[in-house]
């Protein structure tokens, strides 16, 4: 399969490549890992006239420890963010989930700014930025932009980045206190996209009351979606078999799953929300004790 | 009826005039410069500029693994890059393992414990392997099944490939 021809960019600096993108706008994409782009190009489901590869821009691609923030930068790849020690110390949910993102040779290449510009529905890493309350530092030559990660997914691969914006790091604030994280996937086969995928965050103060929950979910909306009501249900209570179970619950009914003929029926789908965000939230309660 | 006039010339259609890049890429040791299109695919440009042919394309989807190849040290499947991206690159690929007409450790485990059939995924198993085992080089067998979750293999059921790396893991140890 031979994409349509384009005209290509190596700019060796986030400037350089913020002009081109000022200059081609709509008719341009940025290219990063280019594990969603170049099968869609092959495909000829998308045929930009420029490819601007961000590639040699080394100054986008860090995983950074700041006053209780992480900033990640965008062209950061999946293959570094699964063998991060700062990430592991902080906020090991990040490795866990990079370890679920299809293959190792997709994961050497594959970046964090690139599955969250591309905005599939069943990408991994959304679920857990939402369930961070993640922020999206964009941009452009008309300088940067936040974005509450909840807003930036728009719809189904349609973000709210603007025709001459890129997007440049993620910006996570660290967790307080006992907290865990953990991401829980359910494939059909290794290296495949989520049937339904949970993410989730949580912290306990020491009586034992939950103060922090976060729950993203994968593969069962038209974006990856923060499960709000779910997250809100939980704040304030005391984690056990009951209140988690409740939670659960309301994540499930709060996912807009679609009957698919690969990965099964909107039902079935429910049904594992349900399932994979107790696992999720077990789990994370679990690290967070630190049992 | 239309009739044809004799003779009549032929004229060439406007067509966008062909933008080539001139790239510079080492492969197995060896410097190559050739001036290539925007979207000619690396794993086109390994086996049909370069004549390498070694390197297979397997799904052309991004599945198969068949097309692996190690860039600057890591591997990565040459069907989902532009060889205009490996401008300036050092590339591996499955002819520039063996040495001096020795095949690689991870070759030769290959052959001795039957981890090929038809041999098509056999190229890219290798060089996934050989990143796997540089990465981890006493690696569990189930982190040898996760490392080789991106190759796809239709004949053995991968329980020789398993052994193969195993074995290759222990001598490349001991060397
Ligand atoms: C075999 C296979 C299996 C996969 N399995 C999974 C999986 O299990 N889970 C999962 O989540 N994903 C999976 N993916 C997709 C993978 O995660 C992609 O890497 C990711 O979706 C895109 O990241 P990229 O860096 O490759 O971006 P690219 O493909 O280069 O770009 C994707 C889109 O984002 C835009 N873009 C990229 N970077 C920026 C930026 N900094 N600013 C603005 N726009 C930008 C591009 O223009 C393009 O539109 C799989 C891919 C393959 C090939
Ligand atoms: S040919 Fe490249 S992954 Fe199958
Ligand atoms: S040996 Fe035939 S596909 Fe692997």
């Amino acid at each position: 399969m031979i994409p349509r021809n384009f005209i290509y960019f190596s700019p060796s600096s986030e400037k350089e490549a913020l002009e081109l993108l000022n200059e081609y706008k709509s008719d341009a994409r940025i290219l990063a890992g280019g594990m969603s782009l170049i099968p869609l190009m092959k495909m000829r489901l998308v045929s930009p006239s420029y490819l601007i590869d961000i590639n040699k821009v080394e100054s986008l691609s860090y995983i950074k420890e700041e006053k209780n923030r992480l900033r990640i930068g965008a062209l950061t790849r999946y293959y570094e963010i699964e063998k991060s020690s700062t990430l592991k110390k902080l906020l090991p949910i990040m490795n866990e989930a990079a370890t679920w993102v299809g293959d190792p040779q997709v994961r050497n290449m594959g970046t964090i700014g690139g599955s969250l510009s591309h905005a599939d529905p069943s990408g991994d890493f959304g679920s857990v930025i939402l369930a961070l309350n993640g922020q999206i530092i964009t941009s452009s030559l008309n300088g940067q932009r936040t974005i509450k990660a909840d807003d930036f997914f728009v719809d189904s691969f349609t973000t709210a980045l603007n025709a001459n914006e890129m997007l440049k790091e993620i910006v996570i604030d660290l967790p307080e206190g006992m907290n865990g994280g953990a991401y829980v996937k359910l494939e059909r086969k290794a290296g495949d996209f989520a049937i339904v995928a949970v993410a989730a965050q949580l912290s306990i103060d020491s009586k034992g009351n939950c103060n922090y929950a976060g729950i993203g979910l994968t593969s069962v909306g038209p974006t990856n979606l923060k499960a709000k009501k779910a997250e809100s249900f939980l704040l304030g209570k005391q984690l056990n078999e009951r209140t988690i179970d409740e939670t659960a619950e309301i994540a499930a009914s709060e996912a807009r799953p679609i009957d698919d003929p690969l990965r099964g029926s909107a039902e079935y789908k429910r049904a594992m929300v349900k399932v994979l965000t107790k696992r999720a939230l077990n789990l994370a309660l679990k690290r967070a004790r630190g049992v | 009826m239309f009739k044809m006039e004799k003779n009549t010339p032929i004229k060439p259609v406007e067509t966008q005039q062909k933008q080539l890049y001139h790239i510079k890429v080492n492969i197995n040791g060896v410097d190559y410069e050739h001036d290539v299109e925007a979207r000619l695919l690396l794993v086109h440009y390994i086996r049909d500029v370069v004549g390498l042919t070694g390197t297979h394309i397997g799904c052309d989807t991004s599945n198969c693994g068949a097309c692996t190849v190690i860039f600057n040290g890591k591997s990565v499947k040459s069907c989902t890059m532009f060889a205009v991206q490996a401008n300036g690159a050092k590339i591996l690929t499955i002819e520039g393992l063996s040495k001096n007409g020795e095949l690689h450790p991870i070759q030769r485990a290959f052959w001795e414990n039957h981890a090929l059939q038809c041999g098509y995924c056999t190229p890219g198993f290798i060089m996934q392997a050989y990143w796997l085992l540089k990465e981890n080089p006493n690696p569990k067998e189930e982190e040898i099944r996760k490392g080789i979750s991106g190759n796809l293999c239709r004949c053995t059921g991968y329980q020789n490939i398993v052994k193969a790396i195993m074995q290759a893991a222990k001598e490349l140890r001991s060397k």
